[in-house]
């Protein structure tokens, strides 16, 4: 699960980590006051909060040498699509605004907490690249980013920090600051749960403050039962709608640009049977996976959801019944169709558990189904039936 | 033979009580598994499917001899229910609960380094040698004793291969599913590692999938030690970047662990790369005949 940017920084406050003041605001008609209410001298800085990165250079952060330049800025950026690399052509509609205080820079650095799944511990990484993709600069400049592994059962130690702060070339009179806000950064990734904490760019500023410019967190979504407090900062507005409206039925989707919809039981095989449409020329619509223990209902669910894609032209569904029984599915699939009208061609392939009680169910109702043998000859029907070829 | 276990194992069920548990458990009694004895914290003394059920994992280990523990336990005790069998020096744990938070799993494979206990999953649909032990989730009839030892990552598609290869006559010696998490207890590596020292395994089937470099890991491993022959598959080469495709392991993030890369990896390692997972029964049946 991701949070904003001022959540993070609420989250960083929490732990001690240094953040500049700020406030957020919902329209831009109070940005200016926000501006004034936070009692810091010219500049400010206006920052759109949406959950995608590349904000600064998609124009989402501008620095304002007035109070009225605050106005100007926050019309200019909210309620309107911000298109980021990371936001896709159509872009994401800003709805909050962070307005902050603005600091002298002397230096910008990189700190991240992220989980390293090698060596099954929390690695904190530090760069003297501020402000920079931490991707580019490990493909780019590796020599610039420094690591230390925190062990699960001992958790963090100074001299990891320390570590850190001689390749950074931290002067010796910061390195105290530092290794308190390192130790609170991991504090904090450890206590909530998290998959990432990044702070990008961690800045040193004029008078030899260390500071969080940037905040951005990812929890562990497994994790969230023990955290009722982070889940509330869910932001249901910057995900895609159909994600939001499988999550609820306890459904794995991942919507697509294709016109072909998935329905699979397995998340490696739902996968591979996108992997063979894409194969047999079809692009899929969706990958979705119904889970090891789905119930008629949840079957019944995920078909809804996959039809109400207006692009989706045809339906497979590939089962492979484990847990998961075919005659359960088959009458999901049925339950599904007594609410939405079948408008599209549905390619069936059953096999594993109950197979035959599935099939039998699905030939004697009066749904028009095509069955397949086979996940080639699926993949084949299924792409042939999109384009009206059936 | 095969590896991890056969019909003369002695199994324990952490959570047998429950719906999950106690069903699983009476499919794999039905498949002929030596199940003795279950454990669920509070319910000792009790009965499900006339075993015993008993308090605590060290209290069963000691009323009989355990070789290995299937955990059904759910997510948030999970890891404490895995601790418990380490501690009780289970050899092997078998760990099909999906959903455990990672950091637990971190500490659980730092406890597991410094144990002599093997885990399986999470997130797993367990393990099987066909006819004699089945310790999972897996549809046991589509199973058939053989010579190929199945590994893969996931759940579903790994019926898909077995089926596929049963169906063309080509029976298995162990199959294990290692599970779609981060952080896994046992990876590709050790497993094929097992397959290569059993003498009734002739070639191995690894199914693997994007995200990671548990796959990459095993080629360089197979190049090095194995000389039977192994095929690969990997799931996900029409998967988006960045997004978690079900399993929380199977993430592309800056272009390191795409399907692509990871195919290539394994054939310039000697492993014969299946494209299509229609044709994965029928590949290995071509290339043994």
């Amino acid at each position: 699960m991701n949070i904003h940017e001022y959540q993070a920084k609420s989250l960083f406050k929490q732990y001690g980590i240094p953040t500049l003041q700020g406030k957020v605001v919902t329209s831009a008609d109070q940005a200016q006051d926000a501006a004034k209410d936070l009692g810091t001298n010219a500049p400010w800085v206006v920052k759109a909060q949406i959950h995608a990165g590349g904000r600064g250079k998609g124009g989402g952060v501008k620095l304002a040498k007035t109070l009225d330049e605050v106005k100007t800025y926050a019309a200019q950026i909210m309620s309107k699509p911000l298109v980021t690399h990371q936001t896709g052509p159509q872009g994401k509609e800003v709805h909050k605004l962070l307005i902050e205080e603005g600091c002298k820079i002397q230096k910008e650095f990189y700190l991240a907490c992220v989980l390293d799944r090698a060596t099954a511990s929390v690695v904190i990484m530090a760069s003297t690249e501020g402000g920079m993709e931490i991707e580019k600069v490990a493909e780019e400049t590796p020599e610039k980013i420094f690591k230390v592994h925190v062990d699960p059962a001992v958790g963090f130690v100074p001299y990891q920090a320390r570590t850190l702060a001689f390749g950074l070339g931290l002067d010796a009179s910061l390195h105290k600051p530092f290794t308190q806000l390192v130790k609170n950064l991991i504090q904090l990734f450890v206590e909530k749960d998290c998959s990432l904490a990044e702070i990008n760019p961690l800045v040193l500023t004029q008078d030899q403050k260390i500071i969080a410019l940037d905040g951005k967190i990812n929890f562990d979504g497994n994790a969230l039962y023990r955290h009722p407090d982070i889940k509330e900062l869910r932001d249901l507005s910057e995900e895609d709608e159909r994600d939001v409206e499988a999550s609820k039925w306890g459904l794995n989707y991942v919507g697509l640009d294709g016109n072909i919809g998935c329905m699979v039981n397995g998340a490696g095989l739902a996968m591979a049977t996108m992997d063979i449409i894409k194969a047999h020329g079809g692009e899929p619509a969706n990958f979705l996976d119904v889970g090891g223990g789905a119930s008629q209902e949840m079957v019944s669910q995920a078909f809804k959801l996959i039809l109400s894609d207006p692009n989706v032209k045809g339906v497979l569904v590939n089962i492979f019944g484990g847990i998961v029984k075919c005659d359960v599915l088959a009458q999901g699939i049925l339950d599904a169709l007594k609410n939405v009208e079948l408008t599209v061609p549905l390619v069936v392939r059953l096999e594993g558990t109950n197979v035959e009680q599935g099939r039998k169910i699905l030939e004697e109702s009066d749904v028009k189904v095509i069955s397949a043998i086979g996940m080639k000859e699926a993949a084949e029907k299924a792409v042939a039936s999109a384009k009206g070829g059936r | 033979m095969s590896i991890l276990v056969n019909k003369n194992s002695q199994i324990i069920v952490q959570g047998i009580t429950g719906a999950n548990g106690s069903f699983h458990a009476g499919q794999c009694l039905a498949y002929g598994t030596k199940i003795v004895a279950g454990v669920t914290p509070g319910k000792g003394g009790q009965k499900e499917h006339g075993l015993p059920v008993y308090d605590t994992v060290l209290e069963a280990c000691t009323k009989h001899k355990v070789d290995a523990t299937m955990i059904y336990v759910p997510a948030a005790f999970a890891a404490d229910a895995i601790f418990e069998a380490i501690d009780a020096k289970i050899p092997l744990i078998i760990t099909i609960t999906e959903g455990i938070p990672v950091l637990d799993m971190a500490k659980v494979k730092k406890a597991l380094k410094n144990s002599n206990s093997r885990m399986i999953g999470p997130n797993c649909p367990g393990i099987i040698t066909p006819e004699e032990a089945k310790l999972g989730i897996m549809p046991g009839y589509i199973h058939k004793k053989g010579n190929v030892g199945v590994v893969s990552r996931s759940g579903t598609l790994t019926y898909e291969g077995v089926y596929q290869l049963t169906t063309r006559g080509l029976g298995q010696s162990t199959c294990v599913g290692i599970g779609g998490d981060p952080i896994p207890g046992s990876n590709f590596i050790d497993i094929i590692d097992l397959f290569n020292q059993d003498q009734d395994t002739h070639a191995i089937l690894m199914m693997g999938e994007i995200g990671g470099s548990a796959e990459e890991d095993a080629a360089d491993f197979i190049k090095r030690e194995v000389k039977k022959p192994v095929f690969g598959f990997i799931a996900g080469a029409t998967a988006p970047k960045g997004r978690t495709m079900g399993h929380a392991g199977a993430i592309i993030s800056g272009g390191q662990g795409t399907a692509q890369a990871k195919k290539e990896k394994m054939k310039s390692c000697g492993i014969t790369v299946i494209d299509s997972p229609a044709e994965m029964g029928e590949t290995i049946f071509n290339n043994l005949k």
